[in-house]
């Protein structure tokens, strides 16, 4: 089952680029958006990282940072964000292999991939929004920026 | 659901009182417009007493470099009545959308070229297609061509103008 709300988001370390690693830790006081995807270089993923990619610009405006996540290895997330000119990092769920995903409750296990799969994580590390995707489907952007919203909302009340 | 409705800042073709109204979110480089583009036109001139269409952009900077300063060239047209001229000129060569050739559309379509010049690099024109751009996300958009009919949706087109035709269908 995908992690919901009110859930304390699991920390990871994983490698970013080849000889840097992200915690989720790292982030504390910031939210998180994490984005789970299949694989790097699929034609859906590549639409779906580049419409965040434009999209930053307003995540940075509810002062969210965008991780990308796939059980792809560092070297591959490196030549694919390059190609994609991706301006957010990609977090390789490597080794072992999937372990974060499924964490998560987003592990496909049949194609040993991560789901797609959106969560937005507060400034406290508690998970406020979760969303599991048809893979095939790009989910769009929509519904950050609505989570985002509400989460703006809640605590301006 | 169309989060912005369609409003006086937008640019329009047809009845403002038509029963149906499409709209596109697009990116002047992608192709898929490209594709689209003569079917709309042609849909366009086949129900304009029932049809009202917006053109709203939607462009995806990283993968489609030439579309920002193409939807800029749009706006700053629009800025001398001449938006749909230049809409049209883009997507009909819309392999080649250097600056020069931009300058060129510009030129053709009979532009006042030190306007032009200048209102192509205004901030304003670039804050109004980010505003467009930030409705489209929040409207569910997630690659272009993306059409709403009367607000709602459309995923069911499939490139060809039947498939249009059945959607805006009384």
């Amino acid at each position: 089952m995908i992690l919901e709300k009110n859930t304390p988001a699991p920390e990871f370390d994983l490698f970013s680029t080849p000889d840097q690693r992200l915690k989720l830790s790292d982030f504390k006081g910031q939210r998180v958006i994490l984005a789970f995807y299949p694989a790097d270089w699929s034609p859906v993923c590549s639409d779906e990282l580049s419409l965040f990619n434009e999209s930053l610009k307003l995540f940075t405006e509810h002062k969210a940072v965008l991780l990308g996540i796939s059980v792809d290895s560092k070297w591959s997330h490196m030549a694919f964000a390059q190609s994609r000119k991706l301006h957010f990092p990609l977090l390789a769920d490597f080794e072992p292999k999937g372990l974060v995903s499924k964490q998560y409750g987003v592990y496909n296990e049949e194609e040993g991939e991560s789901r797609r799969a959106l969560f937005l994580i507060d400034e406290h590390g508690i998970i406020q929004w979760s969303y599991l995707s048809p893979d095939g489907i790009n989910p769009g952007a929509d519904g950050i920026l609505e989570a985002l919203e509400s989460l703006d909302q809640s605590k301006n009340q | 659901m169309l989060k912005v409705p369609v409003n006086a800042q937008d640019h329009t073709l047809g009845s403002l009182h038509a029963p149906r109204v499409l709209v596109e979110y697009g990116d002047y480089q992608c192709p898929s417009c490209g594709e689209a583009y003569p079917i709309i036109k042609e849909l366009i001139a086949k129900h304009q007493h029932n049809l009202l269409f917006v053109f709203r952009n939607f462009p995806l900077q990283e993968s489609h470099p030439e579309a920002m300063p193409a939807a800029l060239a749009a706006e700053a047209a629009a800025r001398q009545s001449k938006f749909w001229e230049m809409h049209d000129i883009i997507y009909e060569n819309q392999a080649d959308l250097t600056i020069q050739h931009i300058m060129n559309f510009a030129e053709e379509i009979g532009l006042d070229m030190e306007q032009f010049r200048a209102d192509w690099k205004s901030q304003e024109l670039l804050n109004r297609i980010e505003k467009d751009y930030e409705g489209g996300l929040r409207s569910g958009v997630n690659g272009t061509p993306c059409f709403f009919i009367n607000g709602h949706r459309f995923d069911q087109f499939d490139g060809s103008l039947e498939s249009l035709e059945s959607a805006i269908a009384m």
